[in-house]
């Protein structure tokens, strides 16, 4: 398998574990199913990069798991946090942010999710920790724009329009300083209830968007 | 006096001329065109019927144009871009408002025979109807009875994004005047059964000629040029030469490697890429043996041509140093020291005739987008090379490849920094 997915890993470092300096996430040892959404996600135009989008354009459901099962199996270490320059009051706002939310603004917190290690909770949950300050937070504008999207019902699609141009850069800036706990090891499931419902958040098979397209 | 007479002379002649022309125009179009009846009845729509429609429209590959990226089936949306403008694929579900759903089969067969749409409007040929024209009546109407099958779906049609004077009836009138000819293709005695399917699928369902044959200014596949390789305008990519033993003739090749090419996206001698990885992808893995040795067949009987490779400029000393530095630290791991591959996982880059063609745009999109084979019955776990758009600059690309087409044996033309620049330009990426 190593050799089928070495046009993966000249972006996303050897073996897929792209480091925070970097713009490239990292994806070995990132959840299977989140994977594997993201690359259903690309192939279909729900996540915008002209990139990935070639590259997948022509393989299957099944080769797409494969690919995201053999990322998620890995386990390397992760390299140290790189904190970039931020003010104390940003950082603190960004940590504020991602542990307890803003109920008055209907911001959950990240960690309700994402995990308390902010790990990623398997299967389809990513980890938020490991990676750059600039990937976070374009995605966090990529959501806002509707570059990117999930499955409906899309709820990072809704936080993410909560929050204002602040908040994402103190949100990006302080989870890009923190460093990954427990080999970034995604927990296996959730705390308490999900804050909203997620499309993403299934087995992708009873969504399936893209239904109709038994070429696949 | 006299003057004025000569003037209205030739004004009546002017009218007299336009009518001649229009109404010549006018014949053109309607040529092998019968009044549609009336009271049609409808087609049975038997299991066997929607079956053999769907194995059909795999052959015409319709669901690739017909389908927007991760969109439902069928329902249309995708802009097939095109020197004059966009034009925008319809919907082919079988929806009342939007699709096909109030189309009967007679109307079905004039689309696809002469380009003309339910409402009488001539269709664009993007829509390759110049090759679907030679689609018999009972297999437009196993396609029809295929689609009626689908789920209907409610997606209304994008209008065409076309300039002016394109996005006119009158000009697309008078470009079928000159360039298309209606008519199921007849059967040559002379030759067999095997062949004369190949040609059928070739010429018709499989609309080869509409990327493999060059196009002329209007955009007209050339009569006198069949088959002899193209730039895809737009998409930017060059669809080889089928005529050309140096391009992408069969005619060597024992015919199981050609029909595993078409099958499987991979044989011996080559891998497809690009827009052909997509026809694989999506219309050839799902024809049956005996088709696609018919189409091979086919093909091995172009009239080939073998001429002398033009007088190629060659990289200099320093531009191989260079491109040799590059190879081994990029692409040495995978196609190996020697541009020997790895069999069964990397192409070989020695003696491959993708890396000689002499027209490199493909050599140069391979290098910028990287990409997968298909994934196939036949291949369903293929390898893949990453996109160098963002870690290589134009200029080291162009050392790269000029090394890769002069090193191992390879002798060809050197690629210049602009031939990156300019694939990358018109790529937009």
């Amino acid at each position: 398998m190593r050799s089928r997915v070495l046009a993966c890993t000249a972006c996303h470092g050897k073996e897929g574990r792209a480091t925070p300096g970097g713009y490239f996430p990292r994806i070995a040892g990132k959840p299977a199913g989140y994977l594997y959404n993201q690359l259903l996600n690309f192939r279909d135009g729900r996540r915008s990069y002209p990139q990935m989008s070639r590259l997948l354009e022509h393989l299957t459901d099944d080769y797409l798991r494969e690919i995201a099962g053999y990322f998620a199996a890995l386990e390397l270490p992760y390299a140290p946090a790189a904190p970039a320059p931020a003010s104390q009051a940003l950082i603190e706002r960004g940590r504020q942010l991602v542990r307890h939310g803003d109920e008055g603004r209907k911001i959950p917190a990240c960690v309700q999710c994402h995990g308390d290690a902010m790990t990623g909770v398997a299967p389809f949950v990513p980890g938020l920790l490991g990676l750059s300050r600039d990937y976070v937070g374009s995605q966090l504008g990529a959501w806002q724009t509707g570059q990117r999207r999930a499955q409906a019902p899309d709820c990072m699609a809704e936080i993410a329009r909560q929050l204002t141009v602040e908040d994402v850069g103190a949100v990006s800036a302080w989870l890009a300083a923190q460093a990954v706990p427990g080999q970034g090891k995604p927990a296996m499931s959730f705390k308490g209830e999900l804050s909203m419902p997620c499309g993403s958040v299934r087995p992708p098979h009873a969504s399936a968007p893209a239904a109709g397209r038994e070429a696949r | 006096m006299n003057a004025a007479r000569v003037l209205l002379g030739w004004a009546a002649g002017c009218v007299v001329l336009a009518a001649a022309v229009g109404g010549g125009v006018a014949a053109l179009n309607r040529l092998d065109e019968a009044a549609l009846p009336a009271d049609e009845a409808a087609l049975p729509a038997t299991p066997g019927a929607i079956a053999r429609g769907e194995y059909l429209a795999r052959a015409g590959n319709c669901m690739s144009c017909h389908t927007r990226q991760g969109g439902p089936a069928y329902a249309g949306g995708r802009a097939i871009d095109t020197p004059f403008g966009a034009v925008h694929a319809s919907n082919l579900t079988p929806d009342d408002a939007t699709g096909i759903g109030l189309w009967s089969a007679g109307e079905f067969w004039r689309a696809l025979h002469n380009g003309r749409s339910r409402d009488g409007r001539l269709l664009y040929p993007a829509f390759p109807y110049p090759s679907y024209t030679h689609i018999t009546r009972a297999d437009s109407d196993a396609i029809y009875a295929y689609l009626r099958s689908l789920p209907p779906v409610e997606q209304p049609n994008r209008p065409h994004a076309l300039r002016f004077p394109f996005n006119t009836q009158a000009a697309l009138a008078a470009w079928r005047a000159l360039f298309f000819r209606p008519g199921v293709l007849p059967e040559q005695p002379a030759r067999s059964a095997e062949w004369n399917r190949g040609a059928y699928l070739v010429l018709g369902l499989g609309h080869c000629a509409a990327c493999h044959t060059p196009r002329n200014a209007l955009g007209a596949p050339r009569a006198d040029a069949a088959f002899r390789g193209g730039l895809i305008p737009v998409q930017n990519w060059y669809a080889p030469a089928l005529t050309s033993p140096h391009e992408a003739a069969v005619g060597a090749w024992p015919v199981e490697d050609a029909v595993a090419l078409l099958k499987t996206g991979v044989s011996p001698q080559a891998t497809v890429s690009g827009p052909m990885a997509e026809v694989v992808f999506r219309s050839l893995q799902y024809l049956d043996d005996a088709d696609l040795r018919a189409i091979v067949l086919y093909l091995r009987s172009l009239p080939q041509e073998d001429g002398p490779a033009p007088p190629a400029a060659r990289p200099s000393g320093a531009v191989m140093e260079k491109g040799r530095d590059i190879y081994r630290q990029q692409c040495a791991q995978c196609h190996g020291e020697q541009g020997e591959g790895r069999r069964g996982a990397f192409p070989a880059l020695a003696g491959n005739r993708a890396v000689l063609l002499a027209d490199t745009t493909n050599l140069v999109q391979v290098v910028l987008q990287g990409g997968y084979l298909p994934a196939t019955a036949g291949n369903p776990r293929p390898h893949g090379m990453p996109p160098f758009t963002q870690s290589l600059r134009d200029e080291e690309i162009a050392s790269v490849l000029s090394y890769i087409r002069n090193a191992w044996g390879n002798e060809a033309a050197k690629v210049d920094t602009i031939d990156v620049y300019r694939a990358r330009e018109r790529r937009g990426s």
